[in-house]
This record gives structure tokens, sequence and C-alpha cells, in this order.
């Protein structure tokens, strides 16, 4: 018998408004308002002013290790736009802090759990998000069972996950993956292909050509897009938005970014990355792209973006005050927030823990033979 | 009342508990049409459908993962583990994300689960099918560890652990599955997680045990002498165990013997022996014994009723025990 072809397939890359400031008016009409693009753009402002910030907190001893978002906001704003804060859920990594908070999430949160405390992850009754996930790849399984709870319950809510080029080589990715498809949940995939995973470059981290073809083997809907333009970004997004509430199962979308900074403050990139290759990134940073189209719109100019950097400054200055204001938590939470009720022998550890580091008297816990456990 | 073996009291606490709450979802490898590999989900994809008892991909970190997504978005899951020793995928999603959600979200986000797992030896499995892996998860902060033995505590444990607004893994020793019946209330009841139960009261020495190894400790007091009068414990719950009635019954005996079936180093008979030492020093007549399964890995089934815990094995501590 003659060979056939048992499969063909090709990917798609959207590109809308490129480094240039040249936009495709056949793609992107309509796509973002000139209202959304100039809040969007206030939103990268202010997180970058955040980032930026927050790095100094690291450097002055305020704040513990932190992972700078910059140069990735695009694909953070563009991709959340799409979405219903309240109704649709984000299952995030940690490197699209902008999506975050326009689902709602106030922004000292994040400021608060990298502070080292957990109520920083205690997220809002009326915001759907999970917390910031550290391990690597894990998270996306949440999304597909979040999502499928949301297609047996009939509502139209969909998820979306971000993750990185790395999180792509982790086994849960694939199984994510596969589980989102058989079972034909409302999930987006959103991956910040940011060329990094700490120091190892995409080419040693994977053999394939694009990240988004990974999604074919899962028989997903897929695309490659400029993740530094938002109007790529929600171009995309809309579609598998579209389709998910529609019951049409997973979506994939390559947004290739790049992350301008370090891994986070405890790394230092010069160590691996080629200078001139941060420079041509720094050329298509995704802030300096839609404020060119703002301006060739004539919807902004200098005046306004130096009122705008003024006030991206106190609103950051107002957020880190808010996280440095909150009180160190209860030594008492830690045994508390285990399970709804904490039981026996984790009560007799926290009262143990509080004679022996609070210096109360022993004789006041109630506790037998407290020698011994203090 | 009915007389059922732990597969079908299992399978009706399932059914029961399907049928009264509409967010329980079973999901696992061959859970569906087929009923599962030991047939305790059968009937319950014919009754309640594909939407809630789901085949998955053959895939443990896939089928936890996903379940605990489903929890964390208000559904109550119960997956199936197929073999206790396929848990080892699954390990990173229950211990970094199932234990951890409550505690690191601080209460916003948590994880309603329940992971049924058939454990331990005596079946002649195949590799890999036999072990006890409780104690690595009892050691896990965040997690509830359940073993019952028997069809009427694992029906009202299912139960419980189902309800239970945290993470909860079932063991269910499958050598037990179809060796004996009993009467199980057709009523739902619960069972409350962390309590022990006194099978047999006794004088002179405690025996505490849990899983199928009850049955080898029943025979090793059946041969014991007339005159010696033991206590005999079925832990039921491994974390957080019932210490109180540990403690209560040694300090009325003076002596006491842990039985396990998983190996002995870092097992759970380690820290109840620990415990013992601590609360009921003054109370003892004799060291805390241990019979346990070697520190050798479990073999295969040629040599695995060499390496289970036998009576004879618990009758010598108890000699011991008396005689010290």
């Amino acid at each position: 018998m003659p060979k056939t072809t048992a499969y063909t397939a090709s990917i798609e890359y959207i590109s809308i408004l490129d480094e240039q400031g040249k936009f495709d008016e056949k793609l992107g009409k309509g796509l973002i308002t000139d209202e959304q693009a100039l809040d969007l753009y206030e939103r990268m402002t202010v997180c970058r002013q955040l980032d930026e910030f927050a790095f100094k907190l690291q450097r002055s001893g305020r704040m513990g290790t932190y992972p700078q978002n910059k140069g990735q906001e695009a694909a953070a704003v563009g991709s959340a736009l799409a979405l219903t804060p309240g109704q649709d859920w984000v299952v995030p990594s940690y490197r699209e802090n902008a999506a975050l908070f326009m689902m709602g999430l106030p922004m000292h949160y994040v400021l608060q759990y990298w502070m080292g405390d957990e109520r920083g992850s205690q997220i809002p009754e009326n915001v759907k998000m999970t917390p910031l996930s550290v391990p690597i790849g894990t998270h996306m399984l949440h999304a597909a069972g979040i999502g499928y709870a949301e297609r047996i319950r009939g509502t139209k809510n969909v998820v979306a996950t971000y993750f990185g080029d790395g999180a792509t080589s982790e086994g849960d990715f694939h199984e994510a993956m596969n589980f989102a498809s058989v079972l034909k949940s409302p999930v987006i995939f959103i991956n910040q292909n940011n060329s990094w995973a700490i120091s190892v470059p995409r080419d040693k981290q994977m053999a394939s050509e694009t990240v988004a073809q990974k999604a074919l083997a899962y028989g997903m809907p897929t695309v490659r897009v400029d993740g530094n333009d938002i109007f790529a970004v929600k171009y995309a997004m809309d579609d598998a938005v579209k389709r998910a509430r529609a019951g049409e199962g997973p979506s994939f979308i390559e947004a290739v970014t790049y992350r301008l900074g370090d891994h986070t403050t405890a790394d230092d990139a010069r160590r691996y990355r080629d200078p001139q290759e941060v420079e041509a990134w720094i050329a298509r940073d995704p802030l300096i792209r839609t404020r060119k189209y703002l301006e060739s719109k004539k919807l902004w100019n200098q005046a306004k973006d130096d009122t705008l950097q003024e006030r991206a400054k106190t609103i950051v200055k107002e957020v880190v005050a808010t996280a440095e204001g909150v009180s160190k938590p209860e030594i008492d939470s830690i045994f508390n927030a285990m399970f709804a009720e904490p039981h026996t022998e984790l009560v007799r550890q926290r009262d143990t823990m509080r004679t022996s580091s609070l210096g109360k008297d022993p004789s006041q816990t109630g506790l037998k033979n407290t020698t011994q456990n203090v | 009342m009915a007389t059922l073996n732990l597969v079908q009291a299992i399978n009706l606490a399932l059914q029961q508990e399907m049928q009264k709450d509409d967010r329980v979802i079973v999901l696992g490898e061959d859970v569906g049409p087929n009923g599962g590999v030991f047939r305790v989900t059968e009937g319950l994809h014919a009754q309640f459908g594909d939407d809630r008892v789901i085949d998955t991909p053959l895939a443990e970190s896939g089928i936890i993962g996903t379940a605990i997504g489903m929890a964390m978005n208000d559904l109550r899951p119960v997956p199936e583990i197929q073999f206790e020793g396929f848990l080892g995928p699954a390990y990173d999603q229950i211990v970094n994300h199932a234990a951890r959600s409550r505690s690191r979200s601080r209460g916003a986000i948590t994880v309603p689960l329940t992971i049924r797992v058939p454990v331990g030896g005596g079946i002649h499995a195949p590799e890999l099918h036999s072990d006890s892996p409780e104690a690595i998860y009892a050691h896990s902060p965040g997690i509830k560890v359940v073993m019952p033995t028997t069809p009427y505590d694992a029906k009202g444990l299912l139960i419980s652990a189902i309800r239970d607004p945290d993470p909860v893994i079932f063991f269910e020793p499958k050598r037990v599955y179809r060796s004996f019946r009993e009467e199980v209330p057709e009523d739902e009841y619960t069972i409350p997680i962390g309590e022990a139960k006194i099978v047999s009261e006794g004088d002179d020495l405690t025996v505490v045990t849990w899983g199928a190894s009850l049955f080898q400790c029943i025979e090793a007091l059946d041969n014991a002498p007339d005159d010696v009068s033991i206590e005999l414990i079925d832990l039921r719950t491994i974390d957080p165990f019932d210490m109180d009635m540990i403690a209560e019954s040694v300090e009325k005996t003076g002596r006491c013997v842990v039985v396990h079936e998983a190996a002995m180093t870092c097992g759970l008979g380690a820290e109840i022996s620990s415990r013992v030492q601590e609360r009921c020093f003054l109370h003892l007549e004799a060291p805390v014994q241990r019979v346990t399964g070697f520190d050798t890995l479990m073999p295969y089934y040629k040599l695995e009723n060499e390496y289970l815990v036998n009576a004879k094995r618990v009758g010598q501590a108890i000699e011991e025990a008396l005689a010290y």
C-alpha cells in the first residue's frame, strides 16, 4: 500500500501592532476600544512601576525574593481584557500580576505575599482566582478541574491559566492539556514564552519549533501570537474564550514575549544572557509600543505621560504602604489554618508553642506533662 | 439489615452520597462502566452518568490535580487511584497542593477531596501493587489519612471523609475487600475521623493495629492463654490518630504492642511508641513492642506471606511484653 498522510497541521502567527507601532487595521479593528487601550496602558505602567519599586524593596531588605514581570505586561492585560471579573477564573503562575489586578485582586496582596505573609494569598471572595503558584507547571491541572466544575454546572464561565515556556516541560503540563481536552473543560492555556527558564534558554528547553505546537497533540486549537502586542493577545483570547463559552473545550495561546528582568531578585541574568539580545527586546517593550499606538491616535502625549508616571508612583507608594502596614500574622494562624477545625494534637502543639515562644506560664495551658512538651 | 463485604459497603456509601449531593463526582482509571478494577464503583456510571462518573486518562497526577481543581470550585470529588503503588506520580499534587491550599490561602481556597486507594498485600498481586505507604502521608501535614478495616466502619468513615471540608486519603485494605461480611445499616451514618475503636476489651496488654493486620491480631488473641486479658484497638484513622484512646488503654494495661503491615523504620508504630512513652511512662510495665513489615521492599508474591505480619509474630511480641 502507498504511504498516505495521517495528519498535517500548521500554526498561525498573529501580530497586529508591531514594534514600530504599525497597526493592522483589518485584524485589529474593534478589538480594543480607545478607552480600553488607554486603560491597559495605564495598568501596564502602574505594574512596571510596582515591579521597579518591588526590586528596591528587596534590595533594601523590606521584602523577600520577588519575580519581576517587566516586559510581559501586554500578555497579562491583553488576555485579562477578554475575561469577566467575578465570573471567569484565573489560575496564575507568578508573572502576570497585571491580569490578577484586572480580575479584582487588590494590588497589595501580591506584595504582602512576597513579603512572607500567607494572607497575601487569602483571595477575596468576589475574586475568582487561585493564589500564585510557585511549583512550576503543576497548577494548570487545577484549571482543568475548576473548568470542569463550571461546565457541569452549566455556566458559561471560563478559566485562564498562565505558565512559562519552562513549565511546558513538566509532566503535569501535558496531563493538564490532556485532561482539559478530554473533559472539554473551558480552559485557556496561556503560555508566556519569555525565552528563559531562569538560565535555560528556550532551545535547550525543547526541541519543538514553537510551544504552540505542543497543543496539537491534545487536539486543541492553538495559535502563536506576538505576546508584547495587546491586540494580538486579545484577538487570540477572544477566539479562545468564545470557544470555551460555547462548550467547545480548551484552547492554547503561545504569547511570545521576553523577561526583561532577572528570573527573581535572587538571580543575575547577566551571568547567562547576551546583552545584545536584551537590548533587542527592550526595543520591543510592550509599553513603548502601546504608547506609540496611543500617540498615533492623538490619544497621548508627553504631558499626559508625565502625569501618568506621577500618578503611578503615588499608587505604588500607597500599595507599598498598605502591604507594609499590615501587622505581623498571629503565630496561632499556622495551626488554625491547617484544617477547618484543628485536631487535638495540633491544639496541643499550638498551646505548647504559645508557652515556649511567647513565655506564658505553662500552668495556664491546662496541659499535663508540660515539662517535656515545652 | 444487609450483610455486606468491604467492597459493597464502600459502593453503598458512594452511591448514597452521590444521590444525596450532586457535587460528589467519582473519577479515576476504569471507574466507569467497568466499575473499577476491584468493582468498588460498580453501577455508579449507569446510575449517575458520564459527567459524575468519569473514566479519566491514565495519569495519576492528572487525576488528583484535576480533582483538586474540582474541589477548589465547590465539587466534592472522590478520585480513585487504582493501587497504592501508583500514588507516587500524584504525591506532588497531594502534598504540595491538596494538603497546602487551605493553609497557604488562610482558608480562602479549600480542597474537600477524598482520595480512595486500595492498599496492602496478600492478594498475590503484581509488583508495586501491595505496599503500605500510610506513614508517608501521615507525616505530611494538611491531609487526613483513614484506613478502615470492616465494612461497617468503611461506610461510616467514607461518608465522613466525603463530607469533610479537607482532603482525606481513604485507604482500603484490599486483602479484606471480599474476605468477610457483616451487617451494615442501609441508612446513612457517619463515624468521626480520628476515633479509634476497641475491638475487644482487656486488662493485661494493649494491641494497637489497623488495616488487614487486624485479623492476624484477632488470631493471636484467640491463641493467647485463657488467663491473659488483652485489649485490641483498631485505629481506623491513621492521621490524626486517637492517642487518647491508646493512652487510656495503656494506662490501664501497662503494656503495648503495635502491629502494622508497613515497614518498621519511621512507620506509624514509631510515632505511637514514642507518644506512649511520653504520656504513659510511669504506667509501663514493659517496653512498647512493634510487630511490623520489614525494612525491605515488599516481596513479589511467592514470599509475601513470609513478609506479612502473622499471628505467630504478634503472639511472640505479646508473650515477651507479658514476661518482661
